[in-house]
């Protein structure tokens, strides 16, 4: 989890200081150019749901090369329109939700990871492979038996629903154990001859240690909560708009007003703008995560 | 006795380990068994059975339900239109994603701009996404707003609700007016569906591609370099069989996300033009949800597991890593 996984490497200086053939120039710009207009592709789609959101209806109708991007006459009326609907719920719940499974997440994965990382009980390997076998069911696949077992639990309809099914997840476990195998033993085991518990170690030595691995999981817990979708959208039922996420609020604002572009984009922008804070600033986990589980994986 | 004296010099803490290891994984095993485990085996044993949801009665029927999937149309036009999706996304994000990754992998500046631009439509919400494409293909929307800029035809009717097949558009060109639904490919509407998500993954698998690239040790390049290989038999030689792992993950990840796709249908078309955008993952929801067949719906669920624990194995024997 060091923080040069990922940065790139120093460049070689007396490579660097000798001109470069016309044939590695024109590779450069090309590639150059290709990346630009890749960067292009994926920013113009938010900047266009940003400008949307700042016009009225007829204008966001009648694009112009002018107000493409930025609205001839900007207003705000859109985002008045998103917050006298329960928006403001919407984002409470949405924050409450991540919150909780940031706590279940981090703790029940940081304790199992550690358990599988270094504790030698029976049957040890076999659990944590089925648990990886796990990770190839798809989630469409378990929303039924799931959809009523918390109606037998008297969930449906609760912040239950929403989140006692993912206080804990595989791939969790998994980095948490990864993590694990990375730091050296010889702390814990100097610990150990001074004749330290199981229990003793986990607080007082490895917990201190975790925190570069907690923070990428608790961010991983966040990315997944905020933007979760099929079930709360199926755990939530008869129109119960106290209980909606950001997600469902918009996808359920997008069928009362169909066409309003500015209003549906004013919602699309207030659901992703913490999230774009939120990566801003902690783009490294982000992809050291993303990269771990395709490395590993 | 041998074995276990020496296992005890190893570890001095095995007695305690054996606790609290148990002790230690408990609280992830309750809920992993409450929510994963146990709806597995709910959900297969539901698939022989039928629930209506109003009732509490689920009587047994056998093999009913998978019988019923072969008959219903609904059935096999989700699994045309969910095979066209899986094989136009997953080989076209991965190309791109490697190709991108080779390029940001030159000594550029500016590579963490690009690697951040990229990533970001994969770590937004699906439903933000779906909504904003949902207004790019509009009729007046902005991809048709380009391509008129630039003289370009474009699809009438436009993108989200046009049910014609591509092609089964070039089939009508050269005077063959009826083909095949399967011959028929996929819908402007599906297509542009799968160029959304297309649009979507690509940045998270281009850095997945990226790291790997880093990763790779420099001195077999340098050795290589010595023995006067040049860049394209690199490339082939040492790069591509190194990234085999990678390409097999990333590959496994899309069979598995395009198998299931529902956020971007329940959000932009509900399966339709025509159905043409009606997915596995979708019509399991439809069946479920929306027609209180849970027992059928679960059968469809079975289905789509094993279709792609089928193509899991099969690609093993072809991508994974000896």
């Amino acid at each position: 989890m060091s923080s040069t996984m990922l940065n790139t490497k120093p460049l070689p200086t007396l490579k660097e200081s000798k001109p470069r053939s016309t044939a590695g120039t024109a590779i450069v710009v090309l590639a150059y150019v290709v990346l630009v207009i890749v960067a292009l592709v994926m920013f113009v789609p938010f900047l266009f749901s940003v400008s949307t959101s700042l016009k009225t209806p007829p204008e966001a109708t009648k694009l112009t090369l002018s107000n493409m991007f930025w609205p001839d006459n900007p207003t705000l009326d859109a985002y008045r329109i998103a917050f006298e609907s329960n928006i403001q719920r919407w984002f409470l719940n949405s924050v409450i939700v991540a919150l909780i499974w940031i706590i279940g997440r981090v703790s029940f994965a940081t304790l199992a990871g550690y358990a599988f990382a270094r504790m030698d009980f029976p049957g040890r390997d076999f659990i944590f492979t089925m648990l990886l076998a796990t990770m190839m069911v798809p989630g469409i696949v378990l929303i039924i038996p799931r959809f009523m077992l918390l109606q037998d639990m008297k969930l449906l309809n609760t912040y239950g629903a929403l989140t006692v099914p993912f206080l804990v997840d595989v791939f969790g476990i998994f980095l948490m154990k990864q993590f694990f195998e990375t730091i050296p033993i010889d702390l814990e085991e100097a610990a150990r001859i001074d004749g330290a518990s199981r229990y003793q170690i986990f607080r007082t030595i490895v917990l201190p240690n975790t925190v570069p691995a907690l923070s990428a999981l608790a961010i991983f817990s966040f990315q997944g909560s905020w933007n979760n979708f099929l079930e709360p959208v199926i755990y939530i039922t008869g129109g119960n708009t106290n209980l909606y996420t950001l997600p469902v609020g918009l996808a359920n604002f997008r069928s009362l007003y169909l066409t309003n572009w500015p209003v549906l984009m004013a919602i699309a922008v207030i659901t992703t703008v913490p999230m774009a804070i939120f990566f801003l600033v902690f783009q490294r986990y982000f992809i050291q995560g993303n990269v771990a589980s395709g490395i590993k994986g | 006795m041998a074995g276990t004296l020496r296992r005890r010099n190893r570890n001095p803490l095995a007695a305690e380990d054996r606790l609290a290891g148990y002790l230690f994984i408990a609280p992830a095993m309750i809920i992993l068994g409450l929510f994963v485990f146990y709806p597995i085996a709910r959900v297969i044993w539901l698939s022989f059975h039928e629930w209506s949801v109003i009732t509490p009665e689920k009587p047994f029927v056998g093999l009913d339900n998978y019988r019923n999937l072969l008959k219903e149309r609904d059935f096999q036009i989700a699994l045309r239109n969910t095979m066209w999706l899986s094989l136009g996304v997953v080989p076209t994000q991965t190309l791109i994603a490697l190709v991108l990754a080779v390029i940001a992998n030159q000594k550029i500046r500016g590579r963490g701009f690009f690697r951040t631009a990229f990533y970001f439509p994969s770590i937004s919400s699906t439903v933000v996404i779906s909504v904003i494409f949902l207004w790019l293909y509009q009729q007046n929307g902005l991809i048709n707003f380009f391509l008129r800029k630039l003289g370009l035809p474009t699809p009438t009717p436009p993108w989200m609700s046009n049910p014609k097949g591509i092609f089964a558009m070039g089939f009508d060109a050269i005077g063959i007016h009826h083909v095949n639904p399967w011959l028929a490919g996929p819908s402007v509407a599906l297509l542009s569906i799968m160029m959304m998500i297309i649009w979507t993954s690509v940045g998270g698998t281009m850095v997945i591609f990226l790291a790997g690239l880093q990763g790779l040790p420099s001195d077999v390049y340098e050795a290589a370099a010595l023995d006067g290989a040049t860049a394209r038999q690199m490339f082939w030689q040492i790069t591509m069989p190194m990234l085999r792992p990678i390409i097999f993950f990333v590959v496994t990840l899309g069979l598995i996300g395009t198998f299931q796709v529902f956020d971007q249908i329940f959000v932009m078309s509900q399966g339709g033009p025509a159905k043409t955008t009606l997915t596995l993952g979708y019509l399991v929801y439809q069946e479920g949800f929306t027609n209180f067949s849970m027992g059928y719906a679960s059968a469809i669920a079975m289905t789509l597991f094993s279709i792609i624990l089928c193509i899991y194995f099969v690609q093993q024997r072809f991508l994974r890593p000896r």
